[in-house]
């Protein structure tokens, strides 16, 4: 398997990126209608060859397939591959970024920098997903954040600005401290590879003695210290409660793609990091920690799905209902076993198909009448039926409907964590009733009832462009419903692997604490 | 043996021979009339230097004087970055010190000999050779600080730079004159004996505090920086890039020198220092630049935290730490000359203007630049994947090596929020309000190629480093072994 794919998909869209920002002059629309159709062309090929890849992939390998590798400055390498973890993330990228793109079909402001932004941040968010390296990875990561604030900023709402600069310094603060540990693994394991090499991070045992600072006694030693660091940032990207609140500013004021993207891809960097860094590498850490994870989570599922009830903006309401469903992911994830790790990746796959979709139904409906507030609608089935269906097969999907992906995904992280704390299983399925709540009660009052308001009179079902975006998202999202083991069977190896990895890792260090305490 | 030793210091004699026959002719001749010539001679001058140290020396450590002056790796790379960055500065100043009356003769000679003073720096082998280059550099730069007479700001800058310059050259030499007493010489390897870890006598202790002091004046460290924003101000902006630039990392190279080459047995004694020196400065340069609006002042701080940052290579004492503070300073200068390229654009009806609000929407007008100095300025706030990302990241892991994890983790703390400053810039200059308040459109093709190639270089530099990596390396391994 000597090929560069994962390189090839990783920088075709930034190299597209440079020859728009290179040999595309003028601001016509025909220079505009090129640049659009280079986007699109360039992330359908894009998505074509991570086909390729998917069914050349053995799930069975628990291993990284398809490597790339180079030396890099620094002592570093240039690590690329993929395992069963990875790749589904891999895939939901390169299957939504051309959505993205036709779906930011009508933006007419700097649409040459605006399709740019969206290459460079695909190039970013699959190098996330590849790194084997874990400042290569960190890399990625972080300079995701540049177009994305970009973005914000320029083509975003009334109030961008703060939104942006918020979003922007909150996971930039986040960041650095996962940086410091980061530099701390490497002082400790004398590697920055992830996996795979002679030395690798996931084979690393970090010390977990227990040690006291400053009178602070830290159980779980510098694991501990170090899964704090890598949880600073990946709970401010998930975002979970209480570092949630930049989510629904920048998603309010993002335009519509952005919306998807972040809602779709960038919110599962923080559960792909979780599962990448902080559960394989600081088995005992996590361990420590996971009780406040959970509450962690449940208190978000329940708190955000309370507050997106009172919501008078569809997109706030949404990125609360993002929120609530990352409470599910990190659930899951910190229950540590099969289905709970099944659950939390199957969970954020079907949330990538399910949010993207829910953010562009408001599109569709703000690029008509340019507000998302909930009550300037009312009625609209009766002018737009097909968008009706949609965005009534989305809700469903959101509320966790049988049959539908979501169901899946909210099911297992469930079952998983009734095994492990009964309680948090009950506040957890509360939350569930409460997303239906506020996901039927948006749907009635925007779609369904008479159609009273003046200014809807005139609205426009949805065109033949917006009905081929939503196409390959209901089909997924059934699909996946109907038939889980698609995803299951490419991830299932993997998460036993980490699984029984974890549990040995945890064996070890308790038998280490029972000789010294001997 | 008096023409070996000349041979190593050939190159300080060539320059300092260049500005003194030149200022002859420039006397008995024309005057300011081919001060335009001369600042193009200096710079060419200076490449050839950095080429000629560059190429020659290999990995030799050759030392003349019976010890004052050293000439080693270490040396050479100092040397090398200092020559460049004050050529860069040089031929970016010409059209700016043109269009204001400002272009005397006198200028490209001043930088001469303040660039021959650091070389004399970076090479000193004594505590006589280390105050007679920096006394050189200094009384250059106060004098090209105060450039524009008739200007009230300039010369309060000079005088400023001046009085406050004078103060920390006699915390030095009360530092200087205790070593010497308690050490009884004033040659490094003499003091590198006397001083070791549990054995400092507090005489010993009290001179590497002053010494100490007196070179964060220098570098401008916090609680010792109060100096910089003023001159940063004051000066005219092609003076303020050379500050920014040169001086800095000749002033970093010495501190290192001395620290290592003297004092390196007793690194636990100065790391706290340095360690303390570098979080204050790091911190008080993220805070304070927040409320700048003018962008001089606020690159005044900017470079207070960039040298606090490099501070932490130098805490970590370690040969490690030495490259990553020589490879961040070599970033550090690479990225303020793009900067300052852009910042001498500034300008509306051929005025300088230096207040922020004036980049308002520049990226609908001038979008080329903006892209570029966007890349700059994330790569200020050491965002990835721009290389200053890698200058943080290299100081980060010297600091976690040598133990220094709050050091480390308090600098994180500080980038984020130093973050916000340059964020605001790009704020402006992409989704700002649009206003009248419109720059001229730049026409200098010189400042442009800086600007870009400074730009290009941190993000291709991620790539690979041009060797400048490699050359870090040997040149810390010729300083701590």
């Amino acid at each position: 398997m000597d090929h560069h794919l994962l390189s090839i998909i990783t920088f075709m869209p930034s190299f597209a990126a440079l020859i728009l920002a290179i040999f595309l002059r003028g601001n016509d629309a025909a220079a505009a209608r090129n640049a659009k159709w280079l986007a699109l062309i360039t992330t359908t090929v894009t998505f074509l060859i991570s086909l390729f890849i998917l069914f050349d992939f053995d799930p069975s390998n628990t291993g990284f397939q398809f490597v790339d590798e180079a030396q890099w400055l620094m002592g570093l390498k240039y690590r690329m591959g993929v395992d069963g973890i990875s790749i589904l993330f891999v895939m939901l990228t390169t299957f939504i970024m051309p959505l993205v793109i036709a779906a930011s079909w009508n933006v007419e402001t700097r649409v040459k920098e605006y399709m740019i932004a969206f290459l460079l941040l695909e190039t970013l968010m699959l190098g996330v997903f590849m790194a084997l390296d874990l400042v290569l990875f960190y890399l990625f990561f972080e300079a995701g954040l540049i177009p994305m604030f970009l973005i914000i900023g320029i083509w975003g709402g009334a109030n961008r600005i703060y939104a942006s600069f918020k979003f922007f310094l909150y996971t930039f603060l986040g960041s650095v401290l996962m940086l410091v540990a980061i530099v701390m693994m490497y002082a400790e394991a004398g590697t920055t590879c992830i996996g795979g090499c002679e030395v690798s991070l996931l084979t690393h045992t970090f010390a977990s003695d227990t040690f006291s600072v400053a009178g602070i006694t830290v159980v779980g030693g510098l694991q501990t210290m170090m899964f704090l660091a890598f949880f600073a940032s990946f709970a401010v990207k998930m975002p979970m409660w209480p570092v949630h609140t930049w989510l629904p500013d920048a998603h309010v004021q993002a335009p519509t793609a952005g919306s998807v993207v972040l809602a779709a891809i960038l919110l599962k960097m923080g559960g792909y990091g979780f599962l990448r860094f902080s559960v394989p590498m600081f088995p005992v850490g996590s361990e420590v920690m996971a009780p406040l994870v959970l509450w962690l989570s449940v208190i978000a599922i329940v708190y955000t799905s309370l507050v997106a009830l009172v919501q008078a903006d569809m997109k706030k309401l949404i990125a609360y209902s993002s929120v609530a469903h990352m409470g599910f992911v990190t659930m899951g994830i910190f229950t540590f076993n099969q289905q709970g790790l099944d659950g939390a990746i199957f969970q954020m796959i079907s949330h990538g198909f399910i949010s993207a979709a829910l953010f562009l139904c408001v599109g569709v409906i703000y690029d008509r009448m340019h507000t998302r507030e909930i009550d300037a609608y009312g009625g609209l089935v009766n002018r737009m039926p097909a968008y009706a269906l949609v965005f009534m097969f989305f809700t469903m999907a959101n509320v966790g409907l049988p049959g539908t992906s979501g169901f899946v995904g909210e099911f297992l992280t469930l079952i998983a964590i009734f095994q492990v704390n009964t309680w948090v299983a009950v506040v957890a399925t509360s939350g569930v009733i409460f997303s239906a709540a506020y996901a039927l009660w948006l749907y009635r009052r925007v779609v369904l009832g008479d159609l009273i308001k003046e200014s809807l009179r005139t609205i426009t079902d949805m065109t033949r462009r917006e009905r081929w975006i939503f196409a390959p998202l209901v089909a997924m999202t059934l699909l996946l419903g109907v038939y889980p083991a698609l995803v299951l069977d490419i991830i299932g190896p993997s998460v036993t692997a980490l699984v029984a990895s974890y549990d040995t890792a945890l064996e070890a260090a308790d038998a280490v604490v029972q000789t010294t305490s001997k | 043996m008096i023409s070996a030793d000349l041979n190593v210091i050939l190159p300080e004699i060539v320059l300092s021979l260049f500005a003194i026959l030149a200022l002859l002719v420039a006397v008995y001749t024309t005057k300011d009339a081919t001060a335009g010539l001369m600042v193009w001679t200096t710079s060419g001058v200076m490449v050839l230097l950095a080429i000629w140290i560059g190429m020659t020396g290999g990995g030799a450590t050759r030392v003349a004087f019976n010890g004052l002056f050293i000439e080693d790796g270490f040396a050479r790379f100092a040397k090398v970055t200092v020559l460049l960055s004050a050529a860069a500065v040089l031929t970016m100043s010409e059209a700016y010190m043109k269009n204001r009356g400002l272009l005397r003769f006198e200028y490209p000679m001043l930088v001469a000999l303040s660039v021959v003073g650091m070389m004399m720096m970076v090479s000193a082998g004594d505590l006589m050779t280390l105050y007679m280059g920096l006394e050189l550099q200094s009384l250059a730069l106060y004098v090209i600080a105060s450039l524009r007479r008739d200007s009230v700001k300039s010369t309060e800058a000079g005088l400023k730079y001046f009085v406050l310059g004078a103060l920390s050259s006699g915390l030095l030499l009360y530092g200087v004159s205790l070593v010497y007493g308690y050490a009884g010489t004033t040659q490094f390897t003499g003091v590198m004996s006397v001083a070791k870890t549990g054995e400092t006598s507090l005489g010993l202790l009290f001179g590497i505090v002053f010494i100490v002091s007196g070179l964060a004046f220098k570098v401008s460290a916090v609680p010792f920086h109060m100096w910089t924003p003023d001159v940063y101000e004051g000066a005219p902006t092609p003076v303020t890039a050379f500050f920014a630039t040169a001086p800095k990392v000749a002033a970093m190279a010495l501190f290192a020198r001395v620290l290592h080459d003297a004092f390196g047995n007793a690194i636990p004694d100065w790391r706290q220092i340095v360690g303390l020196l570098s979080v204050l400065s790091m911190f008080l340069g993220a805070i304070a630049a927040i409320g700048q609006t003018n962008i001089k002042r606020l690159m005044a701080y900017s470079s207070i935290a960039h040298m606090g940052y490099a501070l932490i290579g130098l805490a970590a004492g370690t040969q490690l730490g030495i490259k990553a503070m020589l490879l961040y300073l070599a970033i550090y200068v690479t990225m303020n000359i793009g900067t300052f390229a852009f910042i001498l654009g500034m300008e509306k009806d051929g005025q300088p203007v230096t207040d922020i609000s004036a980049l308002n929407m520049y990226a609908k007008r001038a979008p080329g630049k903006a892209l570029a100095m966007l890349v700059l300025l994330f790569s200020l706030a050491g965002v990835p994947p721009m290389l200053g990302f890698f200058a943080k990241l290299g100081v980060w892991q010297a600091g976690v090596d040598a133990g220094l994890i709050w050091l480390v983790t308090a600098s994180a703390i500080a980038s984020a929020i130093g973050a916000y400053y340059y964020l605001r810039i790009v704020f402006l200059m992409y989704f700002g309000s649009e206003n009248d308040d419109r720059l001229d459109e730049g026409k200098s093709g010189l400042l442009s190629t800086f600007l870009f190639a400074s730009a290009v270089i941190m993000v291709v530099g991620i790539v690979n480093t041009f060797g400048v990596e490699g050359a870090a390396i040997s040149a810390a391994a010729t300083l701590v072994n």
